[in-house]
């Protein structure tokens, strides 16, 4: 019998307070997927309830819709009760949890790591064999990027996954079958949690005026992180499948991927950050504001530096842009189990789960 | 912060839906529309914040209302729950207004959504908003303010001055200071008097004091006293009023939606004697829990016990707080405070006269108990299976039927003919369509047309 830690059972207590509440009012049914999942149930389990915290996008429209926010005394605010759960539920199931503690909750410590990452990369640039080619390579070879980035990538992602089964089991997940996923993706590809379900968007930056600003620049960072992400994956195969590496010309795949990834990635980001600080922070988990905020910048610090790397490639900055990118994207992988990065893994699976529970 | 010596043209006093659909059909007209809303910006809306739907009258499916909702079968809906008490070229104009309603509803930023999980009855006869009340009057307080219309909060309007067939200032409290307004026209859609725990006793008798107060705290009914002071005609009778039997456990005011209890029909239903007192399956529930506010009224101390057992417990949609339970009827009496031998004599009564049969929760199943006094006329299955739940009813007040004569244009009339320059909307004039009785999302059709009358009304005046 394996032991699943529990999270903070405080938090859950008050969002299972807020939940039964909102079950017998059901004013709310048509915003998000959180209240039909409500809905067909009577008894919350702990895993309901974080079932529940994952399938929530905080997009504020059932808050500023509440009859029974403060100070009316129900003192409903499910937002925040559903952020603070989720927040638990990622941080419980990292593993170690106590790290996944610090990056989540700290801005400071989450930016000490990305300019420790990229201190390391001035030093290993300095060490590390150089090869011959042309751009980047002629500062760190292809070889020495690999052994650095790929255990960097994949050590990280195990743990994710490891973390994911923990939820899944806490939750009682069934097995995956191919239309659930077809249902999650579909869900995911359109932000159709952030669209208010009357599609004018989320209550997120002016109190209760719909936008979809949100849902826009969530989108572009997420496409843009996958457009980048397939531009290195392209890259790869090239350098070591057709034997063609960089540095690539402008019309070749690993660019007309990347160049407008990282344009979406660096727009979204910024506008997620801008977002970010109109928003109401007592509507979400406060204690995580930091955190939340030096992940996105360090997403913007990332796509940014890769542009300018391409840009500014045949100037005297290079060694710095190639230093501070690589840093900062090796800051990203390792720090994925333990930072906002897992939100959408837990999402992905919550809307798998959602997509069991509708069949 | 609102200028008192401002020119306004319409002052709209409340803030609820009629009062947010007046002001912006007045500002719409062109006129420059101020409204006085009693309550703080944070329980802004009136009643209309515990609201979900309305309802609209359409020839086919509309939007997300299914099949067709005619004039005819409409108005007769309300000749059944009034039982006639209605004014009837009120209420058709009401009725006949309603699909276009929708349209305009939309255009002003009111979101709707298929009728909710629990209320597939009312599919076809009402528009559910989106959110709920609160949604459609932060909708309509953003285009109200879109249009210029200025708000101001926390002003208690306490006197309408009257000289002969006008209204000629408003005396309103802000923040501890007194201010004297003036406009062109007003428009008085401030609520019933429901919160005015007082004037129910008046007409209530002492009983009133335990009702509880489902919607807003701000509704006491100030305006609609001074106007019928001043001898303005009013309709309705102060006895009449929704009320509904709700958890006992309700909060004295606002409690809303999420108080209801929907468990009497697979109940027993006892008072404080631990004795039955009526049928508690004579008809499915949407169409008895308004008769059970006034039947607990008439117990004991105003107080009802619902009887169930583990085998309805999942019958019924959740209520806001669990049932008592208990493994015995006799902990369960004394949970509730009742007395022990007398609930488990009125239990065995009623199980004695249960009959063997088929049980079906949602259609009358006519599984009926015999020879019991009173009886219960369906879903009647003996309370048998441990452990058992009780909860207790009390009577809760959603709003009160006095109120304010108006014409079909919504104007105010006074003892010798209509006031030149005052409109009333909504609760406060409700009465003269809903005499007694209620139709699920008719309070909500009531406000919206006659407030798009009266802003319109009171603009075209104000702009001649």
């Amino acid at each position: 019998m394996q032991t699943i830690e529990l999270v903070n059972l405080d938090a859950i207590a008050e969002a299972r307070r807020q939940i039964e509440i909102c079950n017998a009012c059901r004013y709310c049914e048509s915003y998000c997927a959180v209240f039909p999942a409500v809905h067909s149930k009577r008894a919350f389990s702990d895993g309901d309830i974080q079932q529940l915290s994952n399938l929530c996008h905080n997009c504020r429209g059932c808050y500023y819709a509440c009859q029974y926010t403060a100070p009316h005394e129900f003192g409903l605010n499910l937002p925040k009760a559903l952020a603070e759960v989720r927040q638990e539920s990622w941080e419980s199931h990292a593993r170690p949890g106590a790290i996944a503690k610090i990056f989540h909750r700290s801005g400071t410590a989450l930016s000490l790591f990305v300019v420790l990452a990229a201190a390391l990369l001035v030093w290993l640039i300095q060490v590390a064999p150089k090869s011959s080619g042309e751009g980047f390579y002629s500062l760190m070879s292809h070889n020495a990027m690999v052994l650095l980035f790929v255990p960097a990538f994949t050590l990280p992602i195990l743990l994710i996954l490891l973390s994911l089964r923990g939820y899944w089991q806490t939750i009682g997940g069934e097995p995956v079958r191919w239309r659930h996923v077809v249902g999650a993706f579909g869900s995911i590809a359109k932000m159709k949690n952030l669209s208010g379900g009357h599609g004018d968007g989320c209550n997120f930056e002016a109190e209760d005026a719909f936008s979809n600003s949100r849902r826009r620049y969530h989108q572009a960072t997420m496409y843009g992180f996958l457009l980048c992400f397939a531009a290195t994956s392209v890259a790869t195969l090239m350098h070591y499948g057709l034997e063609m590496s960089a540095p690539y010309g402008i019309f070749s795949l690993p660019k007309l991927l990347g160049i407008p990834g990282g344009v979406l990635l660096s727009i979204g980001t910024l506008g997620l950050a801008s977002l970010k600080l109109k928003a109401d922070r007592e509507l979400a988990d406060a204690r995580v504001w930091g955190g939340e905020m030096a992940f996105v910048l360090l997403l913007f610090v990332v796509s940014t530096s890769g542009l300018a790397l391409y840009f500014l490639r045949e100037t005297r900055l290079l060694n710095e842009l190639l230093s501070l990118h690589l840093g900062a994207v090796l800051a990203l992988f390792l720090l994925m189990p333990f930072s906002k990065m897992v939100h959408g893994f837990f999402r992905l699976a919550a809307l798998i789960r959602d997509e069991q529970c509708k069949a | 912060m609102v200028d008192p010596r401002a020119n306004y043209d319409v002052i709209v006093v409340g803030g609820g839906n009629a009062a947010l659909c007046a002001a912006i059909s007045a500002a719409e007209a062109g006129a420059r529309t101020l409204i006085l809303e009693g309550a703080p910006k944070a329980y802004r809306g009136g009643n209309s914040r515990h609201t979900r739907n309305f309802r609209c009258m359409h020839g086919e499916p509309m939007a997300v209302l299914t099949d067709s909702y005619g004039e005819q079968e409409y108005f007769e809906d309300l000749m059944k729950v009034t039982q006639g008490n209605t004014d009837e070229k009120l209420a058709k104009l009401a009725i006949r207004s309603s699909q276009e309603c929708y349209a305009w509803m939309v255009e002003h930023g009111v979101r709707f959504q298929p009728s909710l999980s629990g209320t597939l009855s009312l599919s076809r006869t009402n528009a559910f908003f989106m959110g709920g009340g609160k949604a459609l009057v932060n909708a309509y307080y953003r285009t109200a303010q879109n249009l210029g219309v200025d708000v101001l909060y926390e002003a208690h309007v306490t006197h309408l001055e009257r000289e002969g067939d006008r209204i000629v200032s408003i005396d309103v409290e802000h923040q501890g200071q007194q201010h004297c307004l003036v406009s062109k026209a007003v428009v008085v859609a401030s609520g019933g008097f429901q919160a005015d725990v007082d004037w129910l006793a008046d007409a209530w008798g002492p009983a009133a004091k335990n009702f509880l107060i489902r919607g807003t705290p701000y509704n006491r009914g100030v305006v609609l006293k001074d106007l019928i002071g001043q001898e303005l005609e009013s309709v309705g009778d102060p006895t009449q009023c929704h009320a509904v039997a709700i958890d006992g456990r309700a909060p004295k005011f606002d409690g809303g939606i999420v108080t209801r209890l929907d468990c009497v029909p697979f109940s027993v239903v006892v008072n404080k004697e631990g004795l039955r007192f009526y049928d508690e399956g004579e008809d499915v529930w949407p169409k008895r829990y308004a008769i059970w506010g006034r039947l607990v009224a008439a117990q004991p101390d105003q107080v009802g016990y619902v009887i169930i057992d583990s085998k309805s417990l999942e019958l019924f949609m959740p209520s806001v707080f669990p049932p008592i339970k208990a493994d015995t009827l006799e902990e369960l009496a004394g949970k509730l405070g009742l007395p022990a031998t007398r609930l488990q004599q009125t239990i065995n009564e009623f199980n004695n006269a249960c009959t063997e049969g088929r049980f079906h929760p949602t259609e009358l199943d006519g599984l009926a108990t015999q020879g019991l006094m009173p009886p219960k006329s369906n879903w009647a299955r003996p309370i048998d299976t441990p452990p058992y739940y009780g909860y207790t009813l009390r009577t809760g007040v959603t709003f009160t039927y006095l109120g304010l004569k108006v014409d079909e244009s919504a104007q105010v009339q006074g003892r010798t003919g209509p006031m030149k320059n005052l409109w009333a909307a909504g609760e406060i004039m409700a009465g003269s369509i809903l005499g007694q009785g209620y139709l699920a999302g008719f309070g909500m059709t009531i406000g919206t047309v006659f407030g798009r009358i009266a802003g319109r009304e009171a603009a075209r005046y104000a702009n001649n």
